[in-house]
């Protein structure tokens, strides 16, 4: 009867490739980070390891001007002299350069929570990496749709 | 002498954290843009920003060509005592803005 029946191995085929093709779809974006921002995120770490948390990035999901879009980043880290957050730096995918910001922060800070304006050239990932005193690196990232880039004469 | 915006608040209680927000009127050309006659406009930009408080830098920023036209930043500090907090931009010429206001503390 299996052997038999065309459709029943045909239907169980192609759910398996279904299944297969799906891990791959699944699989690819983590590998899809544009190289530059990689290799920018490289330099900043130095290959130590980032951990996803502690950091919050806030942009819209969806923008209409590419041109001006705010940006922050908090960090939930308290700000001691000895245990403290050193530095912020945001990326980007699509934009000519990598790098959007890099803060330096001290223990004078107080909060680590700073924000301010970015331009994007499309729409994008864009990446925030905290790094503590103690040397560890957290981290966040948010998707923007961009209806008009900054990089378009309007 | 490029114009600024600052706000940081007149009196604090000691101790506590206060919001800085610093703004400079600067055009941040980012050297990927064509003029009218197609040739790259060269680029401009506030490259690095910095807030001393005291004399002692307490926050500062290296900016990229993706932060807007008329850089607005806004940052944290502890007011620990009165005094100074001055606020300096640096362009690609090397040249430096700074501002200074002060601050009251109880």
């Amino acid at each position: 009867m299996a052997n038999g029946d065309p459709m029943g191995t045909t239907r169980r085929n192609v759910l398996r490739a279904g299944a297969a093709l799906g891990v791959l779809l699944l699989v690819r974006p983590a590998g899809a980070t544009p190289a530059a921002m990689a290799d920018a995120i490289e330099a900043f770490t130095k290959g130590a390891p980032v951990n996803p948390g502690k950091v919050e990035l806030v942009l819209p999901a969806l923008v209409e001007n590419g041109n001006s879009v705010p940006l922050g980043v908090n960090v939930a880290h308290w700000m001691q002299p000895g245990d403290f957050v050193r530095t912020i730096a945001v990326f980007n995918e699509k934009n000519p350069q990598p790098n959007v910001a890099t803060f330096h922060l001290t223990p004078r800070s107080g909060r680590a929570s700073v924000s301010t304006r970015i331009r994007l050239g499309d729409s994008q990932k864009i990446v925030a990496i905290a790094q503590l005193s103690d040397g560890s690196f957290w981290s966040d990232e948010a998707e923007v749709i961009v209806t008009l880039p900054a990089c378009a004469e309007s | 002498m490029a114009r600024t915006l600052i706000n940081v608040p007149a009196t604090a209680k000691r101790g506590e954290v206060v919001e800085i927000k610093a703004l400079i009127s600067h055009p941040m050309e980012t050297g990927f843009r064509p003029a009218s006659d197609g040739a790259l406009i060269p680029r401009d930009i506030i490259r690095r920003f910095a807030c001393t408080y005291n004399g002692e830098e307490v926050f500062s920023v290296d900016l990229f060509p993706a932060i807007t036209a008329n850089p607005f930043l806004t940052f944290t500090t502890v007011a620990n005592e009165s005094g100074e907090i001055a606020l300096s931009w640096t362009d690609d010429q090397g040249k430096t803005q700074t501002e200074t206001v002060t601050i009251t503390v109880e």
